[in-house]
């Protein structure tokens, strides 16, 4: 295998892909938000929610199918998110967005990427256009759910 | 269950291979790490002979001009050569130059039959496009295993008439049920469309029980003809369909270009899709005449270059002698079965015979997705198609979200096989799954 190849399916998002963190849909009340997403070039999909209050994100659940990059995603995701408040959330997930847009180089701001914890296995990830889609699917969701709990204003990211 | 297709003694043999790929530049590339290139991703586009991109190149260099306008020498030249690439394609699949259509693909093709229909319904084109016009307890009748193209432009038509879409299955080889043609079509059936040979699992249609079908019910069939030009020798009069559509970029031609024939007579009688300059005869303020078919329905300036280049493209295939191009991708088609068969763990979603079919062979890797899967056989220059392939229903059929697929055109090798082979074994281990 290439050293590239090595660099996308890094180990800990294998182990991610075959021991997903947050599997399984449930949460219920009124500050739980739901959002299906779909990558319609391979139809990859996750349903996940999230339950917000007091500004802080108190759950992650999901359920998918797709590649193992997003699935692992989205198992890392859930590492991230669950008990940080919405500023944080919000934060990591542009970090994240910035990590995938750095062609694999990784970022500049080391104290940033350090934030991102399992998710800077993916800076592989961004070497490869295709599979950056892939990465980025339960982000969507996450985005989409946040709005979905009504508990924050829709402009959007 | 059908006739088998005579699979002629001629093929390619290694110096005639060798020369085939020597027309195609793109095919000694190389990709990243320096590995030589194994393109297995012809069912979604083919690559280009030089003839073809020459084709395009001298019509640009030499000939450009606007065709059917225009009283001076390079407009007579641009005219001429865009006439006799539609003469090279309507004989490349047996049927007349005027009744052959040019569109920007076979999706457009397909959306011309069905947009028509849908003015007919609404009374264009007077008493004799009635033959067209749906309306509640009508039905449309397509197959399981049509590509999203021969489906998606039917439903719609469906909702726009208030017809009724019904559908063929597909049985567990992946082939399309022909026994269900008796009682699915009916005397209500206005259309069936079909598929000629399906881009996920390969197999080829009977299109003669289809066809036979369709005229007892006095049916208009539609076939998509898209997987079948660019591999089988396809005569479109002698399968009796009353329209088809293919794309040039499977055939070794251009993007931007298919053709859409339909029988001549059908054509005379049908109305205009999309209107506006080069279609006309008299136009009034008030209202306008239609030129005749092909013209009626190639309204605006058309895509010259790229049919030049699919008329030279139907001329390479020719050339070839689809006979032989059929027969070198049987033997591929048994190459590719027995390299996924010879991988545990890998099971195909199709015929796994090579009767009926052709070298597209689409396979499920146990416990890896199919994206993973291209990602690891790209690492070894290996390109396949990952996803649904613009055929989602079936592959909900078969319960899968996603398949690969390897699939092969005439410049295909041996060895290319042999190192998709090699590729696909490393799979399962890569991801950590048992490989016995």
């Amino acid at each position: 295998m290439s050293s590239s190849m090595e660099q996308l399916y890094q180990q800990v998002i294998l182990d991610h892909a075959k021991f997903p963190h947050g599997r399984g849909l449930g949460l219920v009340g009124s500050h739980v938000g739901e959002s299906h997403q779909v990558n319609p070039t391979c139809g990859d999909e996750v349903t996940l929610q999230v339950d917000l209050a007091d500004g802080v994100v108190r759950d992650v659940r999901w359920e998918g199918q797709g590649c193992s990059i997003s699935q692992a995603s989205v198992s890392v995701l859930h590492d991230l998110v669950v008990g940080n408040d919405l500023a944080t959330v919000d934060q990591i997930g542009g970090t994240f967005r910035a990590l995938m847009s750095a062609r694999g180089a990784g970022l500049d701001d080391d104290a940033a990427e350090d934030s991102l914890g399992d998710a800077t296995a993916f800076t592989g990830v961004a070497k490869y256009p295709a599979r950056i889609k892939c990465a980025l699917l339960g982000w969507s969701a996450l985005t989409d759910a946040l709005i979905k709990t009504g508990a924050r204003p829709t402009e959007d990211s | 269950m059908t006739s088998t297709l005579e699979v002629p003694a001629r093929t390619l043999n290694a110096s005639e291979l060798a020369a085939v790929r020597a027309d195609f530049p793109l095919l000694a590339r190389t990709l990243r790490g320096g590995r030589p290139l194994v393109y297995l991703d012809s069912g979604a586009t083919s690559q280009k002979p030089e003839v073809v991109l020459d084709a395009e190149q001298d019509f640009y260099v030499q000939r450009n001009a606007a065709v059917h306008r225009g009283a001076h020498q390079l407009a007579e030249e641009a005219t001429e050569a865009f006439e006799d690439a539609r003469n090279r394609v309507a004989s490349f699949v047996g049927v007349s130059p005027g009744s052959l259509v040019w569109t920007s693909n076979a999706t457009a093709g397909i959306n011309l039959v069905a947009y028509a229909m849908s003015n007919a319904s609404l009374g264009r084109g007077g008493a004799a496009a009635q033959r067209f016009a749906l309306s509640p307890g009508d039905e449309i009748v397509v197959t399981e295993a049509e590509h999203h193209a021969n489906l998606v432009p039917w439903q719609e038509l469906a909702a726009r008439t208030g017809a009724t879409l019904r559908w063929i299955g597909v049985d567990d080889d992946g082939r399309i049920r022909v026994d269900e043609l008796d009682t699915v079509v009916t005397s209500r059936t206005k259309v069936l469309a079909f598929t000629h040979a399906s881009n996920v699992t390969g197999a080829i249609t009977p299109v003669a029980r289809f066809v036979a079908r369709a005229r007892e019910e006095g049916a208009l069939t539609v076939l998509d003809a898209c997987q079948s030009v660019p591999h089988l020798p396809v005569d479109l009069t002698a399968l009796g369909v009353d329209f088809a559509a293919f794309s040039g970029h499977k055939m070794l031609g251009p993007t931007g270009v298919g053709a859409l024939y339909g029988r001549r007579e059908l054509l005379e009688a049908m109305p205009p899709v999309t209107t506006g300059g080069s279609m006309v005869e008299v136009v009034t303020m008030e209202q306008t005449t239609y030129a005749p078919p092909p013209q009626r329905f190639e309204a605006g300036t058309q895509m010259v270059s790229q049919t030049i280049g699919m008329g030279a493209a139907a001329s390479y295939l020719a050339e070839l002698g689809m006979d032989a191009v059929a027969a070198h991708e049987h033997h591929l088609a048994g190459l590719l079965l027995d390299a996924v068969a010879s991988v545990p763990g890998v099971r195909v979603i199709g015929p796994t015979d090579t009767r009926d079919r052709l070298a597209t062979v689409s396979f499920v890797v146990d416990g890896v997705h199919a994206h993973d899967v291209g990602q690891v056989l790209d690492d070894s220059g290996v390109a396949v198609r990952v996803g649904h392939h613009c055929a989602q229903p079936l592959h909900r059929r078969f319960g899968v979200a996603s398949t690969s697929r390897a699939s092969a055109a005439v410049y295909t090798t041996d060895e290319e096989i042999e190192v998709f082979r090699e590729a696909l074994a490393g799979v399962r281990a890569f991801f950590g799954l048992e490989v016995s």
